[in-house]
């Protein structure tokens, strides 16, 4: 099926989609047989090098529950200059400025190529990015010597007329003005008190003039200038920004023995929220929180002072322990949903040894697009490097990130939304083409994304509404529009639009056609997602259950067997890596929380509902790539028995980067052998891996932790625990091959779970 | 009484003057005068008669019993103090002569006796001419009371005062005779070889000048007036001398044996006797004279009424009368004292004149009368007026009558016709009214007590009054505190609540725990009692003192104030010697001294924590009006050298004082001034409804290491604040920051606030207007003083548990209601200054000046005080700047050195007469070093079963000062009027006992007060009038509250002055002596001259429409009167003596006072002459208050009312 392979290749190229189907069952009955659903993972700002924005506005359908835009698809009476849209068939006019068009003469929309598009359009103001450091000051003096670093650098990386501004806090939290001379002024908050947005801005003297001046004389207009005291342009706040930072201590109120720092988190994050809210409504800007701890006074909190009381962990969550999840998890959720409605994304960059509240606060950077960084410590080059990452720039020299994108989509009649899961938000707008089946975020046609980068992938769902006893006829299409208006990083308000379209098939008479146009990779990236977002709200159990069912299902739907008969299963190829990434993600931190704090958890799945397919599928089957003298580097089983002394392994899980050397070279490598001239070819094997880690090192966003370790190493758990455990103590002995390390673990290897699966699959009864 | 009551309408005495006349006063008053006048000098024997049952006889009386013994026992106690003479003798000395108005009593006693007929009967002969005028006269006689208390005071012996009385009468008198003329010159006296050789120095000298003061008084007051407070006045010197000599205790013990029939003496006494034995025979044969000296006041009264008096008793009267009469016309005033001195004279003469004190009022008529004929008298009188100081007698004389005459001579030009102020006394008036020069004048008394003090006073006697306020003198602790720590309103304490409610004399002490004492005495001693603590009684917890009496070989002590035995301590053990005191008793300030320090353990520290170094923090208004009227700048400037001064205890060392700043207006603004910085950060708090502290390291820094970052934030400040348009303000957040900065900092402090207007802005403590001047009169007046908020309450209660004092410096354009803004400074131990309508150019001066006193006065933090005493009284309320938070600890979050807390005591039981009253205030503080300590002030004073000794041991300038702050916080609760007529009532009572149980019988028309309350009404009606009380229409609400605050803290000399400003003449001015006061009224004010005139708060210089032309030329350098300009605030620098000596003046005066006085510069028929005129306190207000005069009759009605 190469040639499927090549399409969704191509299709994922150019338009940054990928479907599970890519052909579609025509009815609403077939579809729902086929188990995965019609769903496709969707990058809105997939890099397009290749694809210069044009200056105009789209051409919008004159429906007004359609506007949808001039696409390929679109029926063109070239003559009448009308043009009929493909979703509602209304037949539009052109605009007066498309007089000109004809056949050999068309606009880029019209080309089959640009079925994505992107358009410059000039609305509003241009609004420079805004960038408001909320940092936590009750660290280590080391962690905060180490952030203020960070933090001075990026003044340097930053456009010099983006608009900064710092807030700090720990026990109090301060707002610093930065424009004036001289005395370095900031606005001080009690961290126990929660206050609302109005009382926030009027304490920072916010307020409109029509707020104030009881004495019925009229206050100079401020607003502006009030604004800026606070949010400053970098070319002019440079010097001073960076000295306030060169000054910044540690919170200075004793911490008594026993206790931990008060950290007003979430007062903080209230007044940040609060001061955009007031001056920048509306407008991109990004609120890089810097944690070095769990808020641990005022709302928000998460756990208390006494170091005696551990922070909640999932055992305590389970049993209802946690005393101030639910209600430090109301506080950020309406934070983020502030803050989401402004346009306002939030960045945790965490680091402790410690939790720090993640699980509370996670909502703050996945309803606004931000991001989350976790670490030991802001002195790792983990942090630092990740750090600069956020400021990197693409091909244009612009950074890798948007904001305030509205993703929309619209859909042939046949199809409706079903919901999306990834880092937006719904704007509750009830087109028709909205189902009433909810996936993931749904009951909208449209989401906010705050925050994006050219990674950002929502999984979109959708449902085939076609009813059986209306056959759509032979070779009808259908299609989807997306269309995600956005604030590009250079301020430009863009429109980039997205047009697909796929085939329907009978499922009936078409079965073959539709399994091979199974795209296992993103289904599985797809399921999983699904099977996270309910890991949200459901207990773990119950999300494994769903997921071996809709496994056995699908399996039942297309496998070929004799009843009762588990020996005879066959999957197609098409489907045959399946159940292998099923059986990986059972055993992910994604949906298993055993051995991962609540942070942890939070943490992953963050970067699951995010990341794109190939990235996804690396968390959810890690990459084991082995390097030895037998030959070049290959990628070799995720299994125990692809550990072997004389190899050297580097995974990749996407969150670590572990290289591992086998016994052997273990052994070699202490003895040395590397500094030696005659074993050159030893040292290029040793660094060749390490090579490979850096390039990826390089590139991955958040930046992975690097582990290198061997044979016996303590950190060597992290490659066993991924490992598929087909030796394990029970059946060492019993397989006998020449090799491999054993895991001591009870979890089922892939082979017992393929037997199961095999099992349910061809019992009637299941 | 009608009068008094009408505030309003100055008709209120205005009119009773004409009712006085006639109608109300008059004629009951008159017909009985006549009558009565004999009766009045009957008075002088009736003291006597009051002791004993046989008045008029009383000589005869006592003599009975006494007269045989008499002689011995005047003996004995001449004996005594002679003894006390003796030992004292040489050092004492000194002391006595303050006293000797006393003796001058007694030697009216003796003069009574031997030489009295003689003398009197010339006395009285001149009289008669007078009782024609004393017709006139009215009721007005003020008999002076004293001799008989004095009588009784010391009578305990009444046997022997009869004895006594002739025995000194006898000798003293010719000896004081002689001793007068010759002015000290001891010759006469010789006789008592060794008493008499003291007697006559302190008589001569001290004597003297008593007696003219008396007399110059007496002219006026003498008949009205008996001084029984100089009787006693007397002895206290004398025992004061005995303990500077060697140690007290010693002197008691033997003391005991002699005095013990004296006893009542004894107190002073003891300390005397116990020394020489030999001396008795001294006194035995020359002891009469000193005795005079010291004695005659008691023993004279008796003896002289009834011997002498009695006889004169008609002519007494006349005299009185002719007093009267004599003031009551403009001339008259000057022959009543030379009619008088005729009398005098033909007697025993000058001898007489100077006894008088006794007969006081006759004396002091005699004065003149004495003066007169006397060559040297005569012509001092006059002219010495008010130049004459220099001796004790003339210059007295001169004083005393210098007023009253002075006017005459000198501004008599003008004056004569007084009609050219036309506002006091008209001549017409004048016929129907009393004689202003015919009352009391304060000016006397302080000029008398001044002339008498010439030695340090010694504290080692119970129970002896200290000399005045306004006498400087100095002060030697020997075993009770100083008086600049502790007055106490009466120094011999009825022993039965009964008394104490009968004589409605208020029992209080004014205690200034921290005054600061001048350079030549020793501050408190430090006393370190290691680990332990202070050694305290176990059950009263009682510190140790020198009244604690070691027994059982030293091995435990009892506590004189609860009796219960507490073991010693092993360290602090310690042998006694054969009379029971301890060996080291001299080397330890905790058992020789009255006032002392403890160090304080942990114990005494909060939370047991050793306490931190206090801090300051300065809290300074930043709106719109601070900034425009320049405020903010000139504080800022002022605070970058302030910061240098900050208090410390040893100059060489910097302060450990930290300090803290933060601007406010709508919103707080903190600032980092950490020394790490290079620039000062400022933290803006924006949410005032829940105040907290946004740093906590940088904000109360060390002033040397962060000095430039200091010095760079008050530079920056007027800066930053320079465009604000903020208007509002807030004020409860502010002293909650201040409050939470010094909790996070754990230690004790004072906030330092400058605040502009009202606090509208919404935040806790949000006041509204409420100034209504509608409400003024009525039963709501008094809700005007409350707090119009509960906020400030809790908050005080926070700040007080805190260590967190408060001192407020107002700014105010309008209403600011310092009533309320006032509740957390006045509960904290702080103070409130205000600057109604600042600007820069005009009240800088005064304005920095407050400040930088403030910043740099002593102060202590975070006090505790406790006043304990012996069985049988309690302290029951306090008056001042504090919180308590239960009946008996006093908390003062800050106290400075100026702080005065009046302490009132009420009996619970009865006290001995033996063992007298105790009171030990101890206050717990942590000093400006961050160092804990108690300071200990003990105070013992004795107690009487005879209320006349009551009388003459008080202090009016005290009482004044219980009555005002007493009124003053009445007012929060009752109608101003209510609060009026108690004070009236509370006084006539208090007369009116004297009066019934002390006086001798006299006509009801006589008004009759005793000599240490003579001014009791003249000061009454300052308080009565006071804006408080009284306000007039253009005083504001606000001002009320600042001055009823302001008063609750004063101590009595700041009262004193308050209540009777201090007018000083600007003729001549020498070098060394202040020119000689005159009276607070208009009539006194000569247009051709310059006045001073102080109140502690205003300064102002007076200058008369006709003023000489040097003068000015002098003063301001300018020849003409129109070119003054009325609104300098400091005299131009001029190179001329008068002009130097002026300015010294003022600059003195300022650094007396615990606030810069302004200097205004009042040109006569100005218009800020009505400001003037308000400090004219005898003179009829505008606000509706009585003039003295006519005070003082509606006075004597209300008596008389009590006695019928």
């Amino acid at each position: 099926m190469s040639t499927y392979q090549e399409f969704i290749q191509q299709n994922e190229d150019r338009d940054g989609v990928r479907f599970s189907w890519n052909l579609w069952p025509s009815s609403r009955l077939e579809a729902t047989r086929l188990v995965v659903p019609v769903s496709c993972l969707f990058t809105p700002l997939k890099e397009r090098p290749d694809l210069p924005p044009v200056q105009y506005e789209p051409v919008l359908c004159s429906r007004a529950n359609c506007k949808a835009v001039l696409n390929p698809l679109c029926q063109v009476d070239f003559r009448a200059k009308v043009w009929a849209c493909n979703f509602c068939f209304q037949r539009n006019p052109f605009p007066p400025s498309y007089a000109g068009i004809s056949e050999v003469n068309q606009p880029a929309e019209l080309m089959p190529q640009f079925s994505t598009i992107e358009y410059i359009v000039q609305r509003g103001p241009q609004t420079p990015l805004i960038f408001l450091y909320v940092v936590d000051t009750c660290l280590e003096e080391e962690d905060l010597q180490a952030l203020k670093g960070s933090l001075q650098m990026s003044l340097s990386l930053l456009p010099p007329n983006a608009l900064v501004g710092l807030i700090t806090f720990g026990r109090m939290v301060q707002v610093h003005e930065l424009s004036c001379e001289g005395i370095a002024k900031s606005y001080v908050f009690r961290g126990t008190k929660d206050l609302t947005s109005k009382q926030i801005q009027e304490m920072l003297g916010l307020m409109k003039p029509a707020a104030t001046g009881p004495q019925g004389r009229p206050v100079a207009p401020q607003d502006a200038v009030a604004s800026c005291r606070f949010l400053q342009p970098v070319h002019r706040v440079d010097m001073n920004l960076t000295d306030l930072l060169g000054e910044l201590q540690r919170d200075p109120w004793p911490v008594p023995q026993g206790k931990r720092p008060l950290r007003s988190t979430g007062v903080a994050l209230s007044v940040a929220v609060g001061l955009l809210e007031g001056t920048f409504p509306n407008t991109g800007a990004r609120v890089m929180l810097f944690v070095g701890g769990p808020p641990t006074q005022g709302p928000g909190m998460v756990v208390g002072d006494e170091l005696k009381t551990p922070i909640r962990s999932w055992h305590d969550i389970q049993k209802d322990n946690a005393r101030h999840l639910k209600k430090a998890t109301k506080f950020y959720e309406a934070l983020a949903n502030r803050s989401a409605a402004n346009g306002h994304c939030i960045d945790i960059y965490a680091c402790a040894l410690d939790q720090t509240g993640l699980l509370e606060m996670k909502c703050l950077s996945n309803l606004t697009g931000g991001h989350i960084v976790m670490g030991d410590s802001f002195n790792t080059s983990l942090f630092t490097q990740t750090f600069q990452g956020v400021f990197s720039k693409d091909f244009n020299g612009d950074f890798r990130m948007a904001f305030g994108g509205v993703l929309e989509i619209k859909t042939s009649r046949e199809l409706k939304v079903c919901g999306a899961i990834g880092p937006c938000v719904s704007l509750n707008s009830k087109a028709p083409c909205v189902s009433e089946n909810e996936m993931g975020i749904g009951g909208t046609n449209q989401w906010k994304m705050c925050s994006l980068t050219p990674s950002s992938t929502l999984g979109i769902y959708l449902e085939v509404v076609n009813q059986h006893n209306a056959p759509i006829p032979q070779g009808g299409r259908g299609a989807i529009q997306f269309v995600t208006q956005y604030q590009h990083s250079n301020t430009q308000k863009r429109i980039r639009v997205t047009t697909i379209t796929r085939n329907w098939a009978d499922a009936q008479s078409q079965i073959q056609h539709i399994e091979s146009s199974f795209d296992q990779e993103a289904a599985a990236v797809l399921m999983a997602r699904l099977g996270v977002f309910r890991a949200e709200s459901e207990e773990g159990p119950d999300v494994l259950r769903w997921l071996d069912r809709q496994l056995i299902r699908l399996c039942q739907k297309f496998g070929q067997y004799n009843k009762e008969d588990p020996t005879s299963f066959r999957l197609s190829e098409s489907l045959s890596l399946y159940p292998q990434f099923m059986f990986h993600l059972r055993r992910s931190p994604f949906l298993q929380v055993f051995n991962n704090s609540p942070d942890e958890s939070s943490y992953y799945r963050h970067h699951f509902t995010r990341q794109d397919l190939t990235q996804s599928l690396i968390m959810i089957q890690p990459i084991l790539y082995s390097y030895s003298f037998h030959g070049p580097p290959e990628p070799v089983l995720l299994d125990s028995s692809s550990i072997l002394p004389d190899r050297i392994l580097l995974m990749d899980t996407f969150f670590q980067l572990v290289i591992y050397h086998g016994e052997t070279i273990a052994q070699w490598q202490k003895a040395g052998y590397q500094e030696m001239p005659e074993y050159q070819n030893f040292k290029q094997l040793l660094k060749a891996p390490q090579d490979d880690a850096n390039d990826i090192l390089e590139t991955r966003f958040p930046m992975p932790r690097y582990i290198n370790t061997e044979h016996g190493g303590s950190q060597a758990r992290f490659l066993l625990s991924k490992v598929n455990p087909s030796q394990t103590h029970n059946n060492l002995y019993a397989w006998g091959q020449e090799s491999g390390a054993p895991i001591l673990t009870d979890d089922v290897s892939l082979q017992v779970f393929m037997d199961h699966l095999k099992k349910l699959a061809v019992s009637s009864s299941a | 009484m009608n009068v008094n009551q009408h505030t309003p309408m100055a008709p209120p005495y205005g009119q009773p003057q004409p009712g006085y006349g006639q109608p109300g006063y008059g004629q009951p008053n008159y017909a009985p005068l006549d009558g009565g006048y004999p009766a009045p000098y009957a008075p002088h024997n009736g003291p006597a008669s009051a002791y004993h049952p046989g008045i008029p006889q009383q000589g005869p009386a006592r003599g009975p019993p006494t007269s045989g013994p008499p002689p011995v026992q005047a003996a004995p106690q001449y004996n005594q103090h002679s003894s006390g003479d003796i030992q004292n003798g040489p050092p004492p000395v000194t002391q006595a002569p303050p006293r000797p108005p006393a003796s001058m009593q007694y030697n009216q006693g003796g003069v009574n006796m031997s030489a009295q007929q003689p003398s009197f009967p010339q006395h009285y002969g001149p009289p008669p001419t007078m009782h024609q005028v004393t017709n006139q006269m009215t009721g007005m006689h003020i008999s002076s009371g004293p001799p008989t208390p004095a009588g009784p005071g010391y009578a305990p012996p009444p046997s022997s005062q009869p004895p006594t009385s002739s025995h000194y009468g006898g000798t003293p008198q010719p000896s004081y005779s002689q001793s007068h003329p010759p002015a000290s010159s001891a010759p006469s006296q010789p006789p008592p070889s060794s008493a008499p050789a003291v007697s006559q120095q302190y008589y001569p000298s001290s004597a003297p000048p008593s007696q003219q003061p008396f007399n110059s008084l007496p002219p006026t007051s003498q008949q009205r007036f008996v001084s029984p407070v100089q009787p006693q006045q007397t002895f206290p010197p004398s025992s004061s001398s005995s303990y500077s000599g060697p140690a007290p205790p010693p002197t008691h013990t033997s003391s005991a044996p002699v005095t013990q029939p004296q006893q009542p003496f004894l107190p002073p006494q003891p300390p005397f006797s116990s020394a020489p034995s030999g001396q008795p025979p001294a006194f035995t044969a020359g002891p009469p004279p000193p005795t005079q000296g010291s004695f005659p006041l008691q023993a004279p009264p008796p003896s002289s009424q009834p011997g002498s008096f009695p006889p004169p008793g008609p002519p007494p009267s006349s005299v009185a009368s002719g007093q009267y009469p004599s003031s009551m016309p403009p001339p008259p005033q000057q022959q009543p004292p030379q009619s008088q001195p005729p009398p005098f004279h033909p007697g025993p003469p000058p001898p007489q004149s100077q006894m008088p004190p006794t007969s006081i009022g006759q004396s002091n008529h005699q004065p003149p009368g004495p003066q007169g004929p006397p060559s040297p008298t005569g012509p001092l009188q006059q002219p010495p007026l008010q130049q004459g100081m220099p001796t004790g007698y003339p210059p007295q004389h001169n004083g005393a009558f210098g007023q009253v005459r002075s006017p005459q001579p000198g501004y008599g030009g003008p004056y004569p016709g007084q009609p050219n102020y036309g506002a006091p006394a008209p001549a017409p008036q004048a016929q129907k009214r009393l004689d202003p020069d015919a009352i009391p004048s304060p000016i006397q008394v302080i000029e008398d007590d001044k002339a008498k003090t010439n030695e340090p006073f010694t504290t080692g006697v119970r129970g002896q009054a200290p000399p005045l306020v306004t006498t400087n003198f100095q002060v030697k602790d020997q075993g009770n505190a100083s008086p600049r720590f502790v007055r106490c309103t009466a120094y011999n304490m009825p022993c039965t609540a009964d008394m104490a409610k009968q004589s409605q004399v208020p029992l209080a002490a004014v205690i200034k725990p921290l005054a600061t004492l001048p350079p030549d005495e020793t501050p408190p001693y430090v006393v370190d009692h290691g680990e332990g603590g202070p050694i305290r009684c176990n059950r009263c917890k009682a510190y140790m003192c020198p009244y604690m009496q070691f027994i059982e070989g030293g091995r435990r002590f009892q506590c004189s104030f609860c009796s219960c035995v507490t073991e010693v301590p092993p360290h602090y053990f310690q042998h006694l010697d054969h009379t029971g005191k301890r060996v080291d008793c001299y080397d330890r300030p905790e058992l020789s001294l009255g006032s002392y320090e403890f160090l304080a353990t942990v114990d005494y520290c909060k939370n047991n924590k050793i306490p931190q170094p206090p801090a300051f923090i300065f809290l300074i208004d930043v709106s719109y009006n601070a900034v425009k009227s320049g405020l903010v700048s000139i504080i800022c400037q002022e605070l970058k050298s302030l910061l240098d001064h900050l208090p410390r205890e040893n100059p060489e060392i910097d302060s450990v004082i930290r300090v803290g700043f933060v601007t406010y207006n709508k919103v707080l603004h903190f600032y980092n001034v950490k020394a790490s910085l290079a620039q000062p950060q400022m933290l803006v708090v924006s949410d005032v409804s829940d105040m907290f502290v946004p740093l906590l390291d940088g904000f109360l820094v060390n002033v040397n290491e962060s000095r430039q970052v200091i010095e760079s934030l008050l530079d920056q400040i007027p800066e930053m604040f320079a465009d604000t348009r903020e208007t509002e303000t807030v004020f409860g957040p502010v002293i909650q920051a201040g409050l939470e900065a010094l909790k996070a900092a754990d230690c004790a402090g004072k906030l330092f606030v400058f605040h502009t207007s009202l606090p509208i802005a919404e935040a806790p403590g949000k006041l509204k207007n409420r100034e209504d001047k509608k409400l003024i009169g009525t039963d709501k007046e008094k809700s005007l003083f409350q707090p119009q908020a509960g906020f400030y309450n809790n908050l005080a209660k926070e700040c007080v548990t805190q260590g967190c004092c408060v001192d407020l410096f107002l700014f105010p354009n309008q209403y600011v209601d310092v009533a309320t803004l006032g509740v957390v400074p006045v509960s904290t131990g702080g103070s409130i200054y205000k600057y109604t309508y600042f600007q820069a150019q005009s009240d800088q001066e005064r304005f920095l000046n407050d400040l930088r006193r403030d910043i740099q006065k002593p102060v202590g933090f975070d006090a505790v005080m406790r006043v304990r005493t012996s069985t049988g009284i309690r302290a029951t309320d306090f008056y001042g700047s504090f919180f308590m938070n239960n009946t008996t600890d006093v908390e003062l979050a800050g106290l400075d050195c100026d702080k005065a807390i009046t302490v009132e005591f009420k009996h619970d039981d009865k006290l001995s007469e033996e063992t007298g009253a105790l009171m030990q205030c101890a206050v717990l503080y942590t000093s400006c070093s961050g160092q804990r300590r108690l300071r200990i002030h003990n105070m013992a004073v004795n107690c009487c079963s005879q209320l006349a000794d009551l009388y003459r041991n008080c202090e009016t300038d005290t009482i004044i000062n219980f009555l005002s702050k007493y009124a003053f916080r009445g007012v929060l609760n009752n109608p101003t009027k209510a609060v009026r007529d108690t004070l009236v009532n509370q006084c006539a009572q208090i007369l009116a006992c004297y009066r019934k149980n002390c006086a001798s019988p006299s006509s009801a028309g006589q008004l009759i007060l005793p000599e240490c309350m003579k001014l009791l009404p003249v000061y009454l009606n300052c308080v009565l009038k006071s804006d408080v009380l009284l306000p007039g229409a253009d005083v504001s609400l606000d001002d009320r509250a600042y001055l009823r605050q302001l008063i609750s803290c004063m101590d009595v000399a700041e009262t004193h002055v308050f209540f009777y400003p201090r007018l000083l003449p600007l003729v001549k001015l020498e070098s060394g002596a202040l020119p000689v006061a005159v009276r607070d009224s208009e009539e006194r004010l000569s247009k051709g001259g310059v006045y001073l005139l102080e109140t502690g708060l205003h300064l102002f210089l007076w200058v008369g429409a006709s003023v000489q032309q040097e003068l000015l030329l002098n003063i301001f350098g300018t020849p003409s009167f129109g070119q003054i300009d009325s609104s300098m605030t400091s005299l131009p620098v001029l190179e001329n003596p008068f002009s130097q000596r002026l300015r010294e003046i003022i600059e003195s005066f300022r650094a007396q006072r615990s606030r810069y006085m302004k200097l205004v510069v009042v040109k006569q028929e100005d218009r800020a002459e009505l400001m003037f005129k308000h400090f004219l306190v005898e003179d009829k207000s505008a606000s509706g208050g009585a003039s003295y005069v006519d005070f003082l009759c509606h006075m004597h009605k209300e008596i008389r009312q009590l006695l019928s």
